[in-house]
């Protein structure tokens, strides 16, 4: 497969969470509101290039037999490279984002992505990989956020009170403050896949059933 | 003693796991399509991550913090998550057979299981003391398995009704998902 191609199946073809059911609690946790999202989606980015390349500059030294651990120990590198620089940088988003940092190490979208393109590909593929899959990550994530940012609170890419972003609904707009809470993440998430089904299937019945 | 039951329902009914907290979730969609799967990940994920919050909580406490290197937090624990998993499917499968049958294809994937780093965290962040953190992991996994058995309970009978196309597999699992936390709100105020 070409370069492009590589990079653009993460945007739209395997784009996780949907299409690659991976990484979902982040995607639950963290999307209150659309920056978050974002702030999630790049930090894990950020991970799943260099690990990536690592792995793919390392896939002939690496023993068979110990490669998961090896691999756990490259993610969990960056994820501490990530956790320091955002603390130091970024202290509100990364106070807000909490424990999920860390957790990024166990993110399987990163561990699934070494073993199945990483190992196998040079380190400028698994660098294109890298960046579209979590590119395509940043994109549903901000997604999933901003629609429960909008129903939930009325608002678009609200950042702190210096930056509260847009009032995007009606004044007399009562929000669902179920959105917010845990169960609207389920129930947000698991309509949008529906909704991406829907248009796959539109798609195939389009294009003569394949 | 009254904490540690106040403490056992928060981390069971009121801040669960995976319904409140989104620890674990991965597994909680893949493995509760049947009872039978869900109650071995329920008891395999019981057992390791007590040992794992105990462990991580001594590794923290007696090596990190007198060395000064708290800041590898997250490298030490996965490592010793991974070691204790592998070790932990090693020990049963040579001493009880019959158990490592039942667990057997269970055990790998806990190492990956957010839940597991997740809690081992908590008890660091909440400045939990050992006794403390072994009861609130094991409460927690608790809380893990018994959403994941409701899960697979709800989701056998998804066998019988007919679920609109779009719907069917993951989706329909997190919209029943997102119902069960909404139940599950009715518990906050019991703690």
């Amino acid at each position: 497969m070409s370069l492009k191609a590589e990079f653009t199946k993460g945007l739209w073809k395997t784009i996780p969470p949907f299409r690659l059911v991976l990484g979902l609690c982040p995607t639950l946790a963290v999307t209150t509101s659309g920056f978050n999202g974002i702030g999630m989606g790049l930090a894990t980015t950020f991970v799943l290039i260099f690990s990536n390349v690592f792995v793919s500059l390392l896939r002939k030294l690496i023993p068979n037999q110990v490669r998961i651990a090896s691999y756990i120990v490259i993610i969990a590198s960056f994820v501490v490279i990530v956790e320091l620089l955002m603390q130091a940088f970024f202290y509100q988003l990364s106070a807000v984002l909490g424990i999920f940092i860390p957790l990024i190490v166990v993110n399987c979208i990163i561990l699934g992505r070494a073993e199945a393109f990483a190992s196998k590909n040079n380190p400028i593929m698994s660098l294109a990989d890298g960046l579209g899959i979590g590119l395509g990550y940043t994109m549903s994530l901000f997604v999933v956020g901003s629609i429960r940012e909008v129903l939930g609170s009325g608002t678009l890419l609200y950042i702190s009170n210096d930056h509260p972003g847009f009032h995007v609904m009606w004044s007399s707009f009562e929000p669902f403050t179920f959105m917010l809470k845990p169960p609207g993440a389920f129930v947000a998430l698991g309509i949008l896949l529906a909704f991406m089904n829907l248009i796959s299937q539109c798609q195939t019945r389009k294009g003569g059933g394949n | 003693m009254g904490d540690f039951i106040l403490l056992m329902i928060g981390a069971i009914l009121v801040n669960n796991i995976l319904l409140m907290r989104f620890l674990g979730n991965c597994p909680f969609l893949g493995v509760s399509r049947s009872m039978e799967t869900a109650t071995g990940m329920g008891i395999a994920v019981i057992f390791v991550l007590t040992l794992a919050g105990m462990i991580t909580w001594l590794v923290h406490h007696y090596i990190l913090i007198p060395m000064n290197i708290e800041y590898l937090r997250t490298i030490a624990f996965i490592l010793v998550i991974a070691t204790l998993v592998q070790f932990v499917e090693m020990v049963i499968q040579k001493t009880a057979p019959p158990l490592y049958e039942a667990l057997g294809i269970y055990l790998p994937l806990i190492t990956t299981n957010c839940a597991v780093l997740g809690v081992a965290i908590i008890n660091i962040d909440e400045n939990y003391d050992l006794i403390t953190a072994i009861f609130f992991s094991f409460a927690s996994a608790c809380g893990f398995s018994l959403a994941l058995v409701l899960m697979a309970g709800i989701r056998q009978r998804f066998a019988l009704v007919e679920i609109p196309k779009p719907f069917e597999g993951t989706a329909i699992g997190l919209i029943t998902a997102g119902l069960m936390g909404l139940a599950f709100f009715g518990f906050i105020g019991l703690v």
